[in-house]
């Protein structure tokens, strides 16, 4: 299994930043929007069918976030705490190994 | 030693700026403010003043460009007028909202329609609620002082809001008067280098400015911003006294003229409140016990001073360039809610003047006094709100 490549910044940012309200709403801590978990958003949810997946990588290179990553035999993995559901990947890949799935609550 | 010099307001503004060492000036023209950026890229142009002159192709882009030029970490000034700052409305909020202490200069203009170009302030108190700190100059001098002024208050890291110093159309931008200009040391040793310490561009120590925030935190960033405001009352009233301490000339938020016995106060800003005392004291000799109170502050509101002067007197009168369509004068209005828990609080009363240039005679102020002493005989208001001055003939 892959791991985030937010890790580190995810670590750092949560023992560093506060909600303190500064001056202008500044933010101090660079990177620290990693914390912002925008997978709350989504609708739909990539279900990924590995059988069907030929590692051709467009979902990896087409995801806007970017919420895939490659594992070490470079199949995707997906990160379901940044991953809005935008439904790109499903539509990008040739071998129809994305299916997009309605969230259920 | 500081020379004396006979400008226009706008010159006056112009070298304000240069005195106070802008690293970026970003304008553009329009009447009646043209000649401030057009004489601060003279200083610019001749070597005199060490920064960046942007021309831009609109209002918006000027104080877009001060936006971007302050939030990099640098001292910035601007200029406008009227429509030019009705343009500027929505970047004046993320000024504020990002907490720049960007200075702007306005010569206060009607706005349109109809097109008109001369003065009123109904340009500047239109913006009143966007988080800038306002000045009101009542004379050439004044407009060289408050912007310093307005960049000492505007910096400090209690207040960090950008500020506009106003002075009337033509009245004061196209008039010459002598003017004192400061000597650059003692202006350096007021306001000091500029040192941003919340808004920067260093890849060393890299921040986010202007970020978004959710409903769960929105609300807190526009609390500082009321309270950053609430604080610059007492800032600006260190920064008068230092002022008067290096300069010699005294500014209060509230100059009052004759008001100690006065039964009927008068109250204005910018340069009126010059017409307004010389006419109290032809009043004061034909026996009337009238006073005058010049706002130089309006916002922050000068609340403590609006109450002080309200002890004073039986009729309290506002004699405003502005209108709030709708409703009465906006100093007027702000002023009402300023006393509305006071147990005893005076007559109240509302006179809209000289809007677009028409100049305040003292016949369209004794229209005003006559409306005033009946409320005062009769100890009640029956119309707060009269215009002066109007012909009503071509009504």
């Amino acid at each position: 299994m892959a791991e985030s490549p937010f890790k580190a910044d995810i670590e750092r940012a949560q023992r560093e930043l506060t909600e303190k309200m500064t001056p202008g709403a500044i933010v101090y801590i660079p990177g620290s929007s990693v914390i912002n978990k925008t997978g709350s958003w989504r609708v739909f949810r990539p279900e990924f069918h590995r059988d069907k997946c030929v590692r051709c990588y467009l979902c990896y290179i087409y995801c806007p976030e970017p919420s895939i990553y490659l594992d070490d035999e470079g199949y995707p993995v997906f990160d379901y705490d940044y991953c809005k559901g935008c439904g790109i990947c499903a539509n990008e890949c040739p071998a129809k190994a994305i299916e997009m799935v309605r969230e259920v609550k | 030693m500081p020379i004396r010099k006979v400008m226009k307001a706008n010159e006056a503004a112009a070298w304000a700026a240069k005195l106070a060492k802008p690293k970026v000036i970003a304008a553009f023209p329009i009447t009646p403010s043209t000649l401030v950026p057009e004489k601060i890229s003279e200083f610019v142009a001749n070597g005199e003043l060490d920064a960046e002159f942007i021309k831009v192709e609109s209002e918006h882009s000027a104080i877009s460009a001060c936006v971007g030029a302050a939030a990099a970490g640098v001292r910035t000034f601007t200029a406008t007028a009227s429509q030019g700052l009705a343009l500027m409305h929505e970047i004046l909020f993320i000024a504020a909202g990002m907490r720049l202490p960007i200075v702007m200069a306005i010569g206060n203009r009607a706005l349109s329609a109809p097109i008109n170009i001369w003065n009123d302030w109904q340009d500047t108190i239109s913006q009143r609620d966007t988080g800038w700190i306002q000045f009101y100059a009542e004379n050439n001098q004044e407009a060289l002082d408050l912007i310093l002024i307005a960049y000492k208050v505007a910096e400090d890291e209690r207040v960090l809001l950008p500020a506009m110093v106003g002075f009337d159309a033509f009245i004061l931008t196209h008039t010459v008067e002598p003017v004192e200009i400061p000597d650059q040391e003692v202006v350096d040793e007021f306001l000091g280098e500029y040192e941003p310490k919340h808004a920067y561009l260093d890849p060393a120590r890299p921040i986010t400015q202007g970020t978004l925030a959710f409903p769960a935190h929105y609300m807190e960033a526009r609390y500082k911003v009321w309270e950053a405001m609430e604080r610059a009352k007492e800032v600006i009233d260190e920064a008068f006294a230092e002022f008067e301490k290096r300069f010699g000339r005294k500014y209060q938020k509230i100059e009052e003229y004759r008001t100690d016995d006065a039964e009927m106060i008068f109250v204005t800003m910018g340069s009126l409140a010059g017409t307004l005392k010389e006419w109290v004291d032809k009043k004061r000799e034909e026996g009337y016990k009238v006073g005058a109170a010049k706002i130089t502050v309006y916002r922050p509101f000068p609340v403590e001073e609006i109450k002080a002067l309200a002890k004073k007197t039986k009729v309290l009168a506002f004699i405003e360039k502005n209108i709030t369509i709708g409703l009465y004068g906006a100093v007027f209005t702000d002023a009402s809610a300023t006393l509305i828990n006071e147990k005893e609080k005076p007559l109240m009363l509302d006179f809209i003047a000289g809007l677009g240039g028409r100049d305040v005679t003292f016949e369209q102020l004794d229209e005003a006094f006559s409306i005033t002493r009946r409320a005062l005989e009769e100890g009640k208001v029956e119309k707060p709100i009269n215009w002066i001055g109007l012909r009503k003939e071509i009504l």
